[in-house]
């Protein structure tokens, strides 16, 4: 067991460090907090968690290719399993436990019944290749949602198969490349605003554009001018964020749509923010050509760590031909078609093919579609206000403590942005976001967006009450006044969190990227 | 509005330390004529969890489910037991409702497990190391041909007629994009895997061949001839696994040469999902690891020397590298890999293997049954879990026909190949340990009667 703690026993931690309960054990545990050793310290290749049947004896149709050495993988019963894992849990911040006020990333409560519809047999247990005729209801799941997608952003078609936000982006990039290319246009360049996801110019140069920069305004926005003045006939599309990553509104949005169209371009939104105008702005409406919709961060899918996510794009009139296979379509006698290959040289003319096999996210479909029943359009509108009115709510709480870069601009969309303006020297936001740990929170998104030094981007969403709210604020105006003045313990935090300030530097160095024994 | 905490009072008292008279008043930035004054119109209004409930069950019930019919579909999506204690831990709030580990002092169970996953994934694929996950197969093989474009500087890969032909299609749509070259063709049905056309089509243009393994035939390529052809001419070997419970019983791709190995995780722990969400699996050489994408999970030290584990190597990514990110992936499959992770885990090397021992008994007992029926031929001589046959006709109005009686009988070629007349009267067929004797009785039974 000395190997889960390479110093050995360790003699309990100087006061100085501010450890308030410096006491050090044995096993590495510290009463409930449980240290819990790899999967292939614990397991071993002859343990199995699972009963099977006996084969039947017949001989093997392998060829000359079956495996000569056993497999070198550890097993676990299942009580190991289940308190491996379980343990693991354990060493997790997650929204279930408080608020995660991830700027850009929208972490908001997961209802338990978009868990239980998404393991519905009909969704969950059915083929992507099962005959047309005993899908129906996947297949009304992914046609009902597509319908809420095109009725809620305005526009004119949606593409469902994208696998995530960035997967997204490209569908939507590749249908703008597709539509030129049929009017034998082929331009080269896409802009993109220097305050974009950086998902955003990786994609662009992804599906084989140039990229070029736009720059901000003072206030947070796309410089307007700067955009226009290099449009032109070698500028296939913008990619633009609204609201966008300084947490504002777009205010010309429709300006700029209007002079990429009058330029022959088209307009990218990157819609990982909907969440703050969803069920009150329609993206058709401000001259959106095609916008991926995060149905995690809009319509609550749980990140799961990090994924699966699901980025449905939806398109203009002028991009819809151009989709990706396959899509649905509704008949008149109430079925759901599925449109494939097959079907499409009549259908989709010119359609660009395949973004992936199958047809899409089916499990955050079902979730994102029982969300959006259970809010309607009347609760859809009111969790955008809820959403924006709790941001404003903290920007208004914190401005006079931190620095809010764009604190004047207007209203804040869902999301508010400080910096570290003002924090004693060698103070960052870095020091801030570890304190929040020690204060029971997931800090806030951090250096992100890129337009000023050390931002704090805060998004509380519509699913935090006031109570909580007020109680986060504190805790900032608490860590803002430590951040200040210098506070040592600041900047050694955290010291209550299952690990201490991790080295990254060393993982980069020298990558240990597998086990070995 | 269950989701909504916000009373009216405090929306009130909310507003008025923000000195705003509405929530109205916080969309002044929007313009007048873009503003919706209501509920956006012709859509319903909130429905209660009761509601919602049955409107899903009642959808749900409009499917033929794989568990309530003899079920005989592959191509890329396997059905297998998954047991229940899967299910149940990646339902733990701690996992489920966790984000992206960037705060790794907070995130060591996630990252915990990605690095337990990563070093599944590579030993189980034979590679050096192993990726957090992509979002399925079918793109993980694409990033495998950029990664192998990045790696030798040239721009054309030779995919095997035996890739599955939705992974081609990916292929073929990002390739259109990017420039690259792609040599494909559809398959032939004959007994053997057709090695030696890939082996022909190598040349000193080629940046990769791309072979999956078992292919999409169920035959079994030879992949360390093909790798030897491959590397002689400074290619290298994308192996696609989209199977990976095969690997219990056949030689790991990297152990036969295979530089890179991509996959798709969904026979563990994930489930059919008509679909997705599933898994992309991917593993290579140790010195590609900067040309790899997608996310990393690495182990460190804290500042009290106890190991811990972070996201590593972001300097390839797209929030780094903006337009020269070695890809624009931003997300992972990172809970279908734990749950991947967590399957595996309770199977180990042992359960594995019986696994894979299982379906392969089944599914040759499959095949003896079809032997039987009048018109039917079986194409390989060699599968794994999968194999190939040919019907007397169009083998989609047979399938549609065997559903017609409740049985889900297979995948049929023209499906998957809609312009090759040549294979339409092809019908893929898969089993696995959920394969009963009954099941394949009434595959059999069913199947000689549609074909009279």
């Amino acid at each position: 067991m000395n190997d889960l703690n390479p110093a050995g026993w360790r003699p309990a931690m100087s006061a100085d460090q501010g450890e308030s309960a410096a006491v050090t054990t044995f096993t590495g545990n510290r009463a409930l907090q449980l240290e819990e050793p790899l999967l292939f310290e614990i397991g071993s290749a002859d343990r199995c968690g699972v009963d099977f049947d006996e084969a039947p004896d017949l001989p093997d149709a392998l060829g000359a290719f079956r495996r000569k050495a056993s497999l070198d993988l550890p097993g676990l019963s299942e009580p190991e399993a289940v308190r491996h894992y379980t343990r693991l849990s354990r060493q997790n911040y997650a929204i279930d436990l408080g608020l995660f006020p991830l700027g850009s990333c929208t972490m908001k409560h997961n209802p338990r019944l978009d868990e239980k519809v998404a393991r519905m047999a009909g969704f969950a247990d059915v083929h992507p290749l099962q005959p047309q005729q005993t899908v129906q209801g996947a297949l009304k799941v992914i046609n009902e949602l597509a319908h809420w997608l095109i009725a809620l952003t305005g526009m004119h078609g949606v593409a469902m198969t994208p696998k995530a936000g960035a997967h997204g982006e490209l569908c939507g990039l590749l249908c703008i490349r597709a539509a030129l290319e049929a009017r034998g246009d082929a331009r080269e360049v896409i802009l993109v605003p220097e305050s974009a996801h950086g998902t955003n110019p990786a994609t662009a140069a992804f599906a084989g554009y140039r990229v070029e920069n736009i720059p901000a305004t003072e206030d947070g926005r796309v410089d307007v001018a700067a955009l226009t003045a290099r449009l032109g006939p070698d500028v296939a599309g913008v990619m633009i964020t609204n609201p966008n990553t300084c947490g504002l509104f777009e205010r010309e949005l429709k300006t700029i749509a209007d002079a990429v169209h009058a330029a022959g371009g088209y307009v990218y939104c990157d819609g990982a923010n909907f969440n703050a105008i969803v069920g009150r702005v329609r993206p058709g409406d401000l001259g959106v050509d095609a916008m991926h919709i995060n149905l995690h961060k809009t319509f609550s899918t749980p990140h799961g760590g990090g994924g699966p996510g699901s980025g449905p794009v939806v398109l203009s009139e002028a991009l819809a031909p151009y989709g990706p296979l396959p899509f649905t379509a509704r008949q008149a006698d109430g079925s759901v078609r599925l449109v494939e290959e097959e079907d499409a040289p009549g259908i989709h003319p010119e359609g660009f093919g395949r973004m992936c096999a199958f047809h899409g996210q089916m499990g955050m479909f079902t979730r994102a579609l029982a969300y959006i029943l259970s809010h309607g359009a009347d609760g859809l509108r009111q969790v955008s206000g809820d959403a924006v009115l709790n941001a404003n709510y903290v920007l208004r709480g914190l401005e006079d403590v931190l620095e809010a870069p764009f604190g004047a601009a207007g209203p804040c969309m869902h999301e508010a942005l400080f910096s570290d303006d003002g924090f004693a020297e060698g103070f960052s936001t870095l020091d801030l976001a570890k304190g929040l740990i020690d204060e029971g929170f997931h800090p806030m998104t951090v250096y992100f967006p890129l337009v000023f030094h050390g931002a704090m981007l805060v998004e509380p969403t519509e699913t935090e009450s006031k109570a909580g709210l007020d109680q986060f604020i504190g805790t900032m105006r608490s860590l803002a006044e430590r951040a200040r003045e210098g506070d040592p313990l600041l900047k050694s935090a955290p010291h209550l969190a299952p690990r201490r300030r991790l080295d990254e530097t060393l993982a980069a160095r020298k990558p240990k990227l597998v086990w070995k024994a | 509005m269950r989701y909504l905490p916000l009373s009216e009072g405090d929306r009130s008292a909310m507003l008025s330390v923000i000195g705003a008279g509405s929530i109205d008043d916080l969309f002044v930035d929007v313009p007048a004529e873009a503003r919706q004054a209501g509920p956006i119109p012709g859509l319903p209004l909130h429905a209660s969890e009761m509601a919602v409930e049955r409107h899903m069950a009642r959808l749900s019930a409009e499917s033929l489910t794989a568990g309530e019919a003899p079920f005989f579909l592959g191509a890329g999506a396997y059905r297998h037991h998954v047991p229940a204690s899967v299910d149940h831990l990646i339902q733990r709030g701690e996992f489920l409702t966790a984000y992206t580990p960037y705060q790794p002092e907070i995130a060591q169970g996630t990252l915990q497990v990605l690095f337990e996953f990563q070093t599944q994934v590579a030993r189980l694929f034979g590679t050096d190391i192993a990726n957090a996950s992509l979002y399925d197969g079918s793109t993980a093989s694409w990033e495998g041909i950029t990664m192998a474009g990045r790696i030798t500087r040239r721009k054309k890969a030779v995919l095997s007629s035996g890739l599955h032909p939705h992974y081609v299609e990916t292929a073929r749509t990002m390739a259109r994009f990017t420039g690259d070259a792609l040599v494909t063709s559809a398959p032939v049905l004959a007994a053997a895997a057709d090695d030696d056309a890939v082996i022909a089509a190598i040349d000193a243009d080629t940046a990769c061949v791309v072979v999956q393994y078992p292919d999409v035939l169920g035959r079994i390529p030879d992949l360390a001839r093909i790798a030897v052809a491959a590397q002689a001419q400074g290619a290298l070997l994308v192996a696609v696994v989209t199977e990976p419970v095969a690997l219990g019983l056949l030689e790991s791709p990297g152990a036969l040469g295979a530089d890179i190995v991509v996959g798709e995780g969904q026979s563990l722990g994930v489930g059919l999902q008509f679909g997705g969400p599933y898994l992309g699996l991917f593993g290579c050489r140790e010195k590609f690891v900067r040309q790899m994408p997608g996310r990393l999970c690495g182990e460190t030290v804290d500042a009290e020397g106890r190991r811990g584990f972070v996201l590593t190597l972001s300097t390839r990514e797209q929030h780094i590298r903006r337009e020269k990110a070695t890809s624009n992936i931003c997300t992972n499959s990172g809970l279908c890999a734990l749950a991947f992770s967590i399957h595996l885990s309770l199977l180990g090397g042992t359960g594995l293997e019986r696994m894979a021992h299982l379906s392969h008994a089944r599914a040759r007992a499959t095949a003896d049954r079809l032997a039987q029926v009048p018109g039917v031929e079986i194409v390989n001589t060699a599968f794994f879990n999968e194999f190939a046959v040919t019907l007397p006709r169009d083998a989609r109005q047979v399938v549609r026909d065997l559903a017609e009686r409740k049985v889900l009988g297979g995948v049929s070629l023209g499906r998957l190949y809609p312009g090759e007349t040549a294979l339409a009267n092809g019908l893929l067929v898969a089993a696995s340990e959920c394969t009963t004797a009954e099941d394949i009785d009434a595959l059999g039974t069913a199947l000689e009667e549609v074909l009279v």
